[in-house]
């Protein structure tokens, strides 16, 4: 392998009200990945992210990034570390322009009393995140009136001007067209390219096309770890677990 | 808002900012009759206040229901060097000899000094308001939950007031100030001077607010308003962030406090209870939160209408004020500042002040998503 390992999880546990979201889970993601995790609706999936970016305590367990513990630390403290991430549901700041938003974001590391001067005009990193993420033209408008899809770019767009060493994308793709999906799949691609990327999808086909390293959950636990797509596919395990649940479930996953 | 405006927006300000300093400072002087214009100056101290709740609720969704404990502060500092300014020479101020006190309280000693009472006017409530921010924030305190804190603090703020009879006259607070600064108070010309301190104090507050709503910091609390989580997911801390917004709020109310002394001739308990410190809110509420003029004008116009209608139906204010309250929040929540805008462009409002219902939230710490 390729010596040690970004991100390594180690025996974490998490429960809420005595329901085990996470059951002694390891996990790895090296340098320059694209790794996909992968599993049905409450495998435990958003909680693994929520922990490693410090949203939820774990009761048990340690999340090593390179040699920095970050179990304990509060979420901006593990950003500044360059841990970034999206939720599910694209949060950025309606109220602001998306010019704003990536100005926010670009801004971290300034000492509050330099905050407490006006901006004037786009720093350069900020501009080419908007011509990156296509919202150049959109930069004086509100983020509120952009597409779901926008969003998601825009929050993109927010993670890549603090130029984290790791990124957790939650279900970055949920919701939008099949052309928005190529669009983003293409941005975490040009993304990944000096970084490592840990995506939360359902979707099988965007997996197919991006993935480098498939993981796989399952209530709690990780059911492969660290596959690749055939693998994954091959896995008559992994094809139950989908297959099984997916009958009535919501948006049925098909693996094949 | 004002705040995202390119450079024609920036004269605009500029245009509106002289324009009112030159009705403030040369046209009211030049026509009202010195009680009118006295009524002004406790008028705009009150718009002082104003500014800052607008900094802190409007741009940073902080419900700060209790500011009246800053203007106390503010004023009672203020009070107490007034007090023993106009003190003879080794006598008590006239409460404590009422009182039956014999010393002066060491509390009272640094307030013989005008610099000490006029920093501490200012600093008293800074320093407050940031522990008191720091303890609540940092927890992740939901804005209903600090709303209902911060009023308790006032309510309790009362009671100790009221129980301080020979400390600093309980009930009756601080009153019967002679002269400020060696000025007659009496005297018209005086409270003339005390009038234009007062406007340039407002113009002061004012500029400070707007440079901080402008900067990158003002973009951050109105994101912290609205997403909170998000912005810790930006590697900033949202607590230090609300806590600025929050202590500026704080000691532009102790500020007001202090410039109202002497313009009104009392600080007491009653005007910094729970009632008084509901009322800033509604001022604030009716001109339009989230913009810092709003919130002058809103505190002008509602206390002119209090003053008129209490002049006539001394009884009916307080109703008409509830349903002003209410009929804002629900018709207009961005406010008289929400009103320009809706003429101007017929577009539905975008969810600016669309916080009311998701703030009251039902958990009194931050959901943890799961």
């Amino acid at each position: 392998m390729r010596g040690e390992a970004l991100l390594q999880i180690r025996g974490l546990h998490v429960s809420f009200d005595g329901f085990k979201a996470l059951d002694g889970v390891d996990f790895d993601a090296y340098d320059g990945e694209v790794h996909f995790l992968i599993g049905p609706n409450g495998a435990g999936k958003t909680t693994l992210v929520d922990v490693i970016t410090g949203l939820t305590a774990p009761s048990e367990g340690s999340v090593r990034y390179g040699a920095t513990e970050l179990v304990g630390k509060p979420p901006q403290k593990i950003v500044r570390l360059g841990v970034g991430r999206t939720f599910q549901t694209a949060t950025v700041v309606d109220a602001l322009t998306v010019g704003e938003n990536l100005d926010l974001a670009a801004s971290f590391r300034l000492p509050l009393r330099k905050l407490l001067r006006r901006r004037r005009g786009l720093d350069p990193p900020v501009v080419e995140a908007l011509e990156t993420v296509g919202l150049a033209p959109q930069a004086e408008e509100p983020a509120g009136s952009l597409s779901h899809g926008q969003k998601q770019w825009l929050e993109i767009g927010m993670l890549l001007v603090q130029e984290p060493r790791l990124l957790l994308l939650d279900e970055p793709v949920a919701g939008l067209s099949a052309e928005e999906r190529t669009r983003t799949g293409e941005l975490i691609s040009l993304i990944a390219a000096d970084r490592t990327v840990v995506v939360v999808e359902h979707d099988m086909d965007f997996l197919r096309r991006f993935a480098n390293v498939v993981t796989v959950m399952h209530e709690g636990r990780l059911l492969c770890h660290r596959a690749s797509v055939g693998e994954v596919q091959a896995n008559q395990e992994v094809q139950q677990v989908y297959v099984g649940r997916a009958r009535g479930a919501r948006g049925g996953v098909e693996v094949s | 808002m004002m705040a995202r405006l390119p450079a024609g927006g920036r004269a605009r300000f500029w245009i509106g900012f002289a324009t009112s300093a030159a009705a403030l400072l040369v046209i009211a002087p030049a026509f009202m009759s010195d009680f009118r214009l006295s009524l002004l100056a406790k008028f705009l101290c009150f718009a002082i206040v104003a500014v800052g709740i607008s900094l802190a609720w409007g741009h940073g969704g902080m419900l700060v229901l209790g500011q009246g404990i800053f203007f106390g502060l503010g004023g009672y500092s203020m009070g107490m060097f007034l007090k023993l300014d106009e003190a003879p020479a080794g006598q008590l101020p006239d409460f404590m000899t009422w009182s039956g006190v014999e010393h002066l309280p060491v509390l009272w000693e640094p307030f013989q000094h005008a610099w000490f009472a006029v920093g501490a006017a200012i600093v008293i409530p800074v320093v407050l308001a940031t522990l008191l921010g720091l303890l609540v924030f940092r927890r992740g305190v939901r804005t209903a939950y600090f709303a209902i804190l911060s009023q308790a603090l006032a309510a309790a703020f009362v009671i100790l007031l009221v129980g301080q009879q020979g400390l600093i006259g309980g009930t009756n607070g601080l009153t019967n100030f002679q002269s400020f600064f060696g000025l007659t108070l009496a005297d018209p010309a005086n409270q003339r001077i005390l009038y234009f301190a007062i406007v340039i104090a407002l113009g002061a507050v004012f500029l400070l607010a707007r440079q901080l709503v402008v900067s990158r910091y003002g973009r951050l609390l109105v994101a912290v308003r609205d997403a909170e989580t998000r912005v810790r997911f930006l590697g900033y801390d949202p607590a230090t962030i609300k806590v600025v917004a929050y202590a500026a709020a704080a000691g532009m109310a102790g500020l007001a406090g202090a410039l109202f002394v002497p313009v009104v001739g009392i600080i007491s308990p009653a005007l910094l209870g729970v009632v008084p410190s509901l009322e800033m809110v509604v001022w604030v509420a009716v001109g339009g939160r989230a913009s810092l003029a709003g919130a002058v004008v809103g505190a002008l116009l509602v206390n002119y209408a209090k003053t008129g209608l209490s002049e006539r139906f001394p009884s009916a204010w307080t109703y008409v004020q509830g349903l002003l309250f209410v009929v804002v929040i629900v018709l207009l929540p961005k406010g008289l500042a929400g009103v320009g805008e809706i003429l101007r462009s017929r577009i539905p409002r975008p969810r600016l002040a669309g916080g009311t219902a998701a703030e009251l939230s039902t958990s009194p710490v931050e959901r943890r998503p799961a």
